[in-house]
């Protein structure tokens, strides 16, 4: 891979109290990608997450995310990164626009250019039509294109997106998968996916990487996982039986 | 301070959106109009027996008319309107998911509990400033008389030390907010606190005062002072207390000492009845500065301990 690499861990390691979430952690993402963040509920990916975005601090080791520490520069690093969180969370008396301004001023974007920004968010994601509605009456799939939305308003150069496509019917799933494709292509933004949907991961994902237990088992992209575990030649492989020969050995 | 203006707006639009505050709002102000219309009918009654009356402004707010005064009343239900700003301050953010979500902008932590103190400060003040400007509307129609520069300046003491005493009881409710994830144990916790603070330390007053001078000789005059003093020093643990003893003494110029009449010494009595007139302002401040300072100290104590401990929490108990 000859792009530079955006997100880099050494070692990164976060206890809590007597269980280890994230053990002797090494991730490497590369700028421009996907990266397709797997693993099995509690392995300790979102804990990683928030250690990159220096929401809490690892117990060992270091990271850097765009050559910065997260525990020495969150502020630089809440600039350029967004997060678009599994709970979502958003204010359920707002209606979609106030919610894109609100996120607009805390991110100190010049007031002149927040109307267009939240137009053009707007318009990219498919919610234009549904812009003064309360976000309260959003389906989920809305919400999440609401919270992509979010990311556009902040032009995030990197995306940490844990289970964006959690509880979606597939119509809405597809359309969320080709969105965060999109926003790979045509905004160059870097995408840390964390997802359980393998088929879709598979099919936009450059590499992956599986995290069980707290540790990483596999890093790399697909084919070379696929060699590693059912040997050369072996075209027929999907990423759902690579990642079930992963978790059975562990 | 980057970001504070955006939360304290959205806080602002929230509460003045709310159901919660509105009825709030609508229930105090009407109160005090009744109150003060109370006032002013018995006013005349009661300036007949005063030769040159002064300072008749401020009567409409401390004559207890029928029932209470508005100072009264602002020191039982004030706080009221505190815990209610605040209860849930940060476990609704925390329960709906959006504490994290602001928490990943481009923020520093405490500016997110610092912004939504300040905005509920600001609520509180506008929402006193708007009482009193009602009643002394309503005063001048009714009485007639001007406010004088002096009783001006006590009024502003006056909204001062309520709006301190009010943002007192709104950063315990934030301290509960942050310490309790739902917001009924807040709210219960922060209630549960008020009434204790305010009710039952002055029963638990004469409990104590009973138990530490003893009942050695009876009833006797040392006894009955000594008595007196330790319920006034235990009661000023109470910030009602602290609060109606500093506020009436600012907005009463009749009165001298923030001291009940039976802990004042013989020679201090003699002299409130020689000279009668009323106590310039420089003095009735500086009557109450203890109290004053207290108050304040009491509410940056309270914020900072919400504030240490909301910046030492792991987010992923978030």
């Amino acid at each position: 891979m000859d792009q530079p690499s955006v997100i880099e861990t050494e070692a990164l390691t976060k206890v809590y109290g007597a269980q280890t979430a994230v053990d002797q952690l090494t991730l490497q993402v590369f700028e421009g990608e996907i990266f397709g963040f797997l693993g099995p509920n509690g392995a300790g990916k979102t804990t990683t997450i928030l250690m990159l975005m220096g929401l809490t601090e690892p117990t060992r080791g270091r990271a850097r995310v765009l050559g910065l520490d997260p525990v020495k520069n969150p502020i630089q690093i809440k600039e350029k990164v967004g997060y678009l969180q599994e709970n979502m969370g958003f204010y359920p008396d707002l209606d979609a626009r106030q919610m894109l301004r609100f996120i607009a001023e805390l991110n100190a974007i010049p007031p002149e250019k927040i109307e267009q920004r939240i137009d053009h968010a707007l318009k990219a994601v498919g919610l234009a039509d549904e812009a003064a509605k309360k976000i309260g009456a959003y389906s989920r799939g809305m919400r999440q294109r609401l919270g992509l939305a979010e990311l556009l308003i902040k032009d995030s150069k990197i995306a940490f997106l844990d289970e964006p496509t959690l509880g979606l019917d597939p119509d809405a799933t597809n359309r969320m998968i080709s969105l965060i494709e999109s926003l790979c292509r045509d905004r160059k933004m870097t995408i840390l996916l964390s997802s359980h949907l393998l088929h879709q991961v598979q099919q936009i994902c450059h590499r992956v990487g599986i995290m069980i237990k707290g540790k990483m088992v596999a890093q790399g992209p697909l084919e070379k996982l696929a060699k590693e575990k059912f040997g050369v030649g072996k075209e027929t492989y999907t990423l759902e039986e690579i990642y079930m020969k992963y978790f059975q050995e562990n | 301070m980057r970001g504070i203006k955006a939360i304290i707006k959205k806080e602002l639009s929230d509460h003045f959106s709310s159901y919660r505050f509105i009825i709030l709002f609508a229930l105090i102000a009407m109160v005090s109009l009744i109150t003060v219309y109370m006032v002013g009918l018995n006013i005349r009654h009661e300036l007949k027996g005063i030769a040159k009356p002064r300072f008749v402004f401020l009567m409409l707010f401390t004559s207890s008319g029928t029932l209470f005064s508005l100072v009264q009343f602002v020191a039982f239900f004030g706080p009221l309107v505190g815990l209610m700003l605040g209860f849930d301050t940060i476990n609704r953010e925390r329960n709906q998911g959006t504490l994290s979500k602001l928490l990943s902008q481009p923020i520093y932590r405490d500016v997110v509990i610092n912004g939504k103190f300040l905005a509920g400060v600001i609520l509180i003040a506008v929402m006193m400033v708007s009482i009193v400007l009602v009643i002394a509307g309503l005063g001048l129609l009714m009485v007639g008389v001007v406010p004088g520069p002096e009783e001006c300046l006590r009024m502003l003491i006056y909204l001062l030390i309520s709006v301190i005493y009010i943002a007192l009881w709104l950063g315990v409710a934030i301290f509960f907010s942050i310490l309790f994830r739902s917001t009924a144990t807040s709210a219960l916790a922060a209630l549960a606190i008020w009434i204790f603070f305010s009710f039952f330390i002055s029963l638990g007053a004469s409990v104590v005062a009973n138990a530490m001078a003893g009942n050695p000789g009876g009833d006797s005059a040392e006894a009955l002072v000594k008595k007196a003093e330790i319920v006034k020093a235990v009661s000023l643990l109470s910030p009602m207390e602290l609060y109606t003893d500093a506020t009436a003494t600012i907005i009463d110029p009749r009165r001298k000492s923030a001291r009940s009449f039976i802990t004042v010494g013989p020679l201090e009595q003699l002299s409130m009845s020689r000279f009668s007139g009323p106590l310039a302002l420089s003095q009735s401040i500086l009557v109450v500065a203890p109290h004053l300072i207290f108050l304040t100290a009491l509410t940056v104590i309270c914020f900072a301990v919400s504030y240490a401990v909301f910046m030492r929490q792991e987010i992923r108990s978030l």
